[in-house]
């Protein structure tokens, strides 16, 4: 099993360093998302989220 | 047939391989210099503004309308790479130098500018989300696609995507757009045509090798100078008007009419000197200059709105 060539496409290290460079980047752009959507929610409700009927 | 073959894919085949994009690449799509251009002035239009919104809402804004500006740098690069990868200027961009394909690019900038236009109308309005809508496809289709391969007149017209960023920014606080908000733009608008006509009299073999009709390819380069001393003398009043429409206090005015004067008196250097390097120095003295022009005016702009200097005048709009 050890000797047998891969199949499929091989990337070189150069292009495996650059598509983790990518993942990672992609993965704190994802994680800002949803900072972002928590703290705009939070200033978009303001005072108003405790003004509702009981 | 196969089009793998050996672990590897063919070249040739229209089979993209492995991408060799880094994310300093896609940075470089989204055209950083010219959001930083985008971002300030924007930023002016949300200050200067009579209703303010929420520091953080307003940051956030300000991120949405970069972000969309950068989509449609995206965008254009994604076009214009036979163009691009002619021009020394430009060969090196990630579509043309083959580090990111066509289709990456696309995605991309369809992504960005889908989630920017959505994002900026949850958070500020629907009225800005449409204004940016509308910049975006002016960049992308009007000028890119249609304008820019089609008549001298592309960056003229195609100036106002440019122009939009205070109008949106604006209305990103406002919830509406005002005279003071369309100054803005006429402002950008007149200055766009001078400062890149100065730069295409210095690059015109590359447009001309790359086949876009700039003036001085079209016109050619005598008939530019003379627009561009025009579009000089039409830009001076308009950089002047703030003062007079409420915007802008005195130091706005003293400004406007000092870096005015030295605008106009640059354009007429390049008017004067036609040929060999004085021609060229001429030139490249207004585009540097037509920068320090624009972002001076902008940040004394700034300036006096958050040190809540009063207007020049009281504003014309409330008697007319």
């Amino acid at each position: 099993m050890a000797d047998e060539e891969p199949r499929g496409v091989v990337l070189t290290d150069e292009q495996k360093r650059r598509r983790r460079s990518r993942s990672v980047a992609l993965g704190l752009v994802l994680g800002a998302l949803v900072v972002l959507f928590y703290v705009v929610t939070v200033f978009k409700m303001g005072g108003n989220v405790a003004n509702r009927p009981l | 047939m196969s089009l793998i073959d050996e672990n590897r894919i063919d070249a040739g085949v229209g089979l993209p391989g492995p991408s060799l994009a880094g994310v300093e690449d896609y940075v470089a799509l989204l055209k950083p210099r010219v959001m930083s251009l985008v971002v300030f002035t924007t930023l002016v239009g949300l200050v200067a503004s009579p209703t303010q919104i929420h520091p953080v809402l307003a940051a956030v804004s300000l991120l949405c309308i970069a972000i969309g500006a950068g989509a449609s740098g995206a965008l254009n690069m994604w076009w214009d790479a036979d163009i691009d990868a002619v021009m020394t200027r430009t060969k090196n961009r990630p579509v043309p130098a083959g580090r990111v394909t066509p289709g990456e690019a696309l995605a991309f900038g369809m992504t960005l500018s889908v989630g920017s236009v959505l994002m900026l109308g949850l958070v500020a309005n629907w009225l800005a989300a449409s204004l940016l809508a509308f910049t975006i496809f002016f960049y992308v289709v009007v000028y890119t696609m249609w304008l820019k391969r089609w008549t001298p007149q592309n960056i003229v017209i195609g100036g106002l995507a440019g122009a939009m960023p205070p109008m949106v920014g604006w209305a990103a606080a406002a919830g509406s757009v005002g005279l003071e908000a369309a100054v803005m733009v006429a402002l950008i608008f007149m200055w766009t045509p001078p400062h890149f006509w100065a730069l295409a009299l210095i690059k015109s073999d590359d447009y001309a090798r790359a086949g876009v009709p700039m003036l001085p390819v079209v016109a050619g380069p005598d008939e530019t100078r003379r627009q561009i001393l025009l579009y000089a003398l039409a830009l001076f009043p308009l950089g002047v008007a703030p003062a007079f429409i409420g915007l802008g206090g005195v130091a706005y005015l003293v400004a406007s009419v000092v870096l005015g004067a030295i605008f106009v008196e640059r354009a007429v250097a390049v008017y004067r000197h036609r040929a060999g390097a004085p021609a060229r120095k001429a030139a490249g003295r207004l585009f540097g200059f037509s920068l320090i022009h624009l972002t001076t005016l902008f940040l004394v702009l700034l300036v006096e709105k958050l040190l809540g200097a009063p207007a020049f005048t009281a504003p014309i709009a409330g008697w007319m």
